[in-house]
């Protein structure tokens, strides 16, 4: 004797709501650009199938390769700065007291102000006529010009992204730091460790999760950016700061080349999705060794 | 290994109104084994946390080995000291965590290995020598706590902070075993803080109570428990606690609920608040010797019953031995001889005369 379970497709109009939200955000806007991806169009809305030829050929691209390859340059700059500076910030950063929200607010003032005003900012910062940092450069006999010379231009890029994003692995570390209990840094003044020795048994440890979330962010960020590039360089001088994003952008609303665009952004989206899973499998299986670890012993 | 002499030694948080510490003169031997016991938040910790260098005293000095480490940080002192909760180095193993305090102190690699495999055996932990540290039980974290307190055989003194919270019952008692031992066998002074008294009397030779900020008395545990100098001595330690009776002085004779009591003083001008201390087990029940007793509650713990009652509204305790009948309207009597009189709660006689 089976009992019969009652069916009640009432329920799916329940999940309705996310659905319909979830695709016009996310799926129908990517099938598109998957339509585009494999079709090829002269005009009149005909298009017509052509496989993964566009693939093929932005793979094959010898401008895709520098794309990708200054981009990765210019995220792995990024985190080999930002994420040291950030740690180092935020343990120097007082545990308590007034000095507490002063640092928080100060830290947190970069955060707040809009990418493309960023990017304005150190435009006209670095500007050789009427630019802070341009001029006095200039006037101290330093060759500083972003607009002509090319290792200018990058290290104009990575000081802006350094003002503005090193704030957020700060602000990750701290809360990671101040979760320690005090009775952990007691346990290593009886046992004599070095400062060293506690950043390196007790502190780092301790805000390896955090710290895992604030290198994805940063790598996701930093190899998608876009906005203050396009306004300090626009992708130049020449070439050398043309990043993905910009390429892409170029090639999509520039030259209206919607296949190739769509393919490229396709490789992109999974080279983001790969670097992500790759960092957080090698971040995480730490964990997974201790615990497989442990499994055995018992 | 050291003495350790506190003189005049006080401490106040700052901004905090009261003295977390009121001032003290102690002076504890090398090679002993002293209980530093309290209710939760009498100053237990911070004194242990004063004797490490963890807290520098607001006034006051420390002494070790009539040296004065006052200025002294912690690492110079040379002092192990175990914490309540667990603290381990979860990236570390089992082993490699035993050996840090003496890495970081450049001790001779072989040297390094003889004390581990020594400490690994003490606390049982051999077959776990080479698990990640953070893989372990509570009761195993904390044995490595204590395994780096015990691998450091040169050390002033070890001081535990209850150690053994988060241990299991019957881990415990194996833990206090096996520290009286290594006492025994290294004559460490150890200073052991508990607010547990059978944890304290069961590891110290000497037991200081201490009471809102202050030590109200040092001494064995049959001391502790036959001439408390202090009410709250008397009433912390024993289960149940010594019997505080209010009572009136005449002459040579304390007089409680009609009762005159012989003492072994004549207080000539009582002014003070005067309290009598006995014992629950020094309390005789018969059928019409003494007080009557209103009884409230009788509690069965096994080898005793507790009687619980009162006289002329005086809540009193009385133990008697199992099997021993206990009668429907009992009399109580107080063996004088273990009688103690208090005076604004410290201690200034006891009873006497029969």
């Amino acid at each position: 004797m089976s009992i019969q379970k009652v069916q009640n497709n009432k329920a799916w109009f329940m999940v309705m709501p996310v659905l319909i939200l979830v695709a016009i955000s996310a799926i129908i806007p990517l099938m598109t650009v998957v339509n585009y991806s494999v079709q090829d169009s002269f005009g009149n809305n005909e298009f017509f199938w052509v496989g993964t030829e566009w693939f093929q050929e932005v793979l094959a691209s010898e401008r895709f390769h520098n794309a990708l390859l200054r981009t990765l340059l210019f995220s792995g700059l990024i985190l080999a700065i930002e994420i040291p500076l950030g740690i180092l910030i935020a343990l120097a950063m007082p545990k308590r007291g007034w000095g507490v929200s002063v640092c928080l607010v100060l830290m947190a003032l970069p955060l707040l102000i809009p990418w493309n005003v960023v990017g304005t900012i150190w435009q006209v910062f670095g500007r050789v006529d009427i630019g802070l940092l341009g001029h006095g450069l200039a006037s101290l006999g330093i060759d500083y010009n972003y607009a002509q010379d090319n290792l200018d231009a990058w290290l104009t890029l990575i000081l802006m992204d350094v003002w503005h994003w090193t704030s957020l692995v700060v602000l990750l570390c701290y809360s990671g730091l101040v979760a320690i209990p005090e009775v952990y840094y007691q346990a290593a003044r009886i046992d004599g460790a070095s400062r060293w020795a506690v950043f390196r048994f007790i502190q780092l440890p301790k805000i390896k999760r955090v710290l895992l979330i604030a290198v994805l962010l940063r790598f996701m960020d930093s190899f998608m950016i876009y906005t203050e590039p396009f306004v300090v360089t626009g992708g130049g001088p020449g070439n050398v700061t043309t990043f993905l994003s910009i390429d892409l952008v170029q090639m999509a609303l520039g030259q209206f080349d919607l296949g190739p665009a769509a393919a490229m952004s396709l490789i992109y989206f999974l080279i983001i999705l790969l670097v992500c899973w790759v960092f957080y499998t090698v971040m995480t299986s730490f964990d997974n060794d201790e615990q497989s670890n442990s499994g055995g012993a018992q | 290994m050291a003495s350790i002499q506190l003189q005049s030694l006080a401490h106040r948080y700052p901004l905090a109104p009261d003295y977390a510490l009121c001032s003290m003169q102690q002076s504890w031997s090398d090679g002993g084994a002293y209980a530093l016991l309290g209710p939760s938040g009498c100053g237990k910790t911070t004194l242990l946390n004063i004797i490490s260098g963890l807290l520098r005293p607001s006034e006051g000095r420390v002494l070790f080995n009539d040296i004065d480490v006052t200025d002294l940080t912690t690492e110079q002192r040379n002092i192990a000291q175990v914490f309540q909760f667990p603290v381990v180095y979860d990236t570390m193993t089992v082993a490699e965590n035993l050996a840090f305090p003496l890495r970081n102190r450049g001790v001779a690699k072989n040297e390094i290995e003889k004390r581990v495999a020594d400490a690994l055996q003490m606390l049982d932990l051999e077959e776990r020598a080479n698990d990640r540290a953070r893989s372990l039980t509570a009761d195993d974290k904390q044995k490595i706590s204590l395994g780096r307190g015990l691998v450091r055989t040169d050390v002033q003194a070890i001081l535990f902070d209850e150690p053994l919270t988060v241990i299991d019952p019957h881990l415990k008692w194996q833990l206090r075993t096996e520290l009286k031992k290594i006492h025994q066998r290294f004559q460490h002074t150890m200073i052991y803080v508990t607010h547990d008294q059978t944890e304290a009397l069961t590891f110290a030779d000497q037991v200081i109570v201490m009471y809102e900020g202050a030590v109200v008395q040092i001494g064995t545990p049959q001391q502790l428990f036959e001439t408390p100098e202090h009410t709250f001595v008397g009433k912390f330690i024993g289960s149940p606690g010594m019997n505080v009776l209010p009572c009136e002085i005449d002459g040579n004779e304390a007089v409680f609920a009609g009762k005159r009591i012989p003492l072994d003083r004549t207080i000539d001008n009582p002014t003070a608040r005067f309290e009598l201390g006995i014992r629950p087990e020094h309390i005789k029940l018969s059928t019409g010797d003494g007080m009557p007793l209103t009884v409230t509650a009788l509690e069965d713990v096994g080898r005793h019953v507790i009687v619980r009652g009162e006289i002329a509204g005086t809540q009193v305790s009385a133990l008697v031995k199992d099997g021993v009948a206990i009668p429907e309207n009992p009399y109580v009597s107080f063996d004088s001889a273990h009688i103690n009189l208090y005076a604004d709660d410290y201690r200034v006689g006891s009873g006497g005369g029969g």
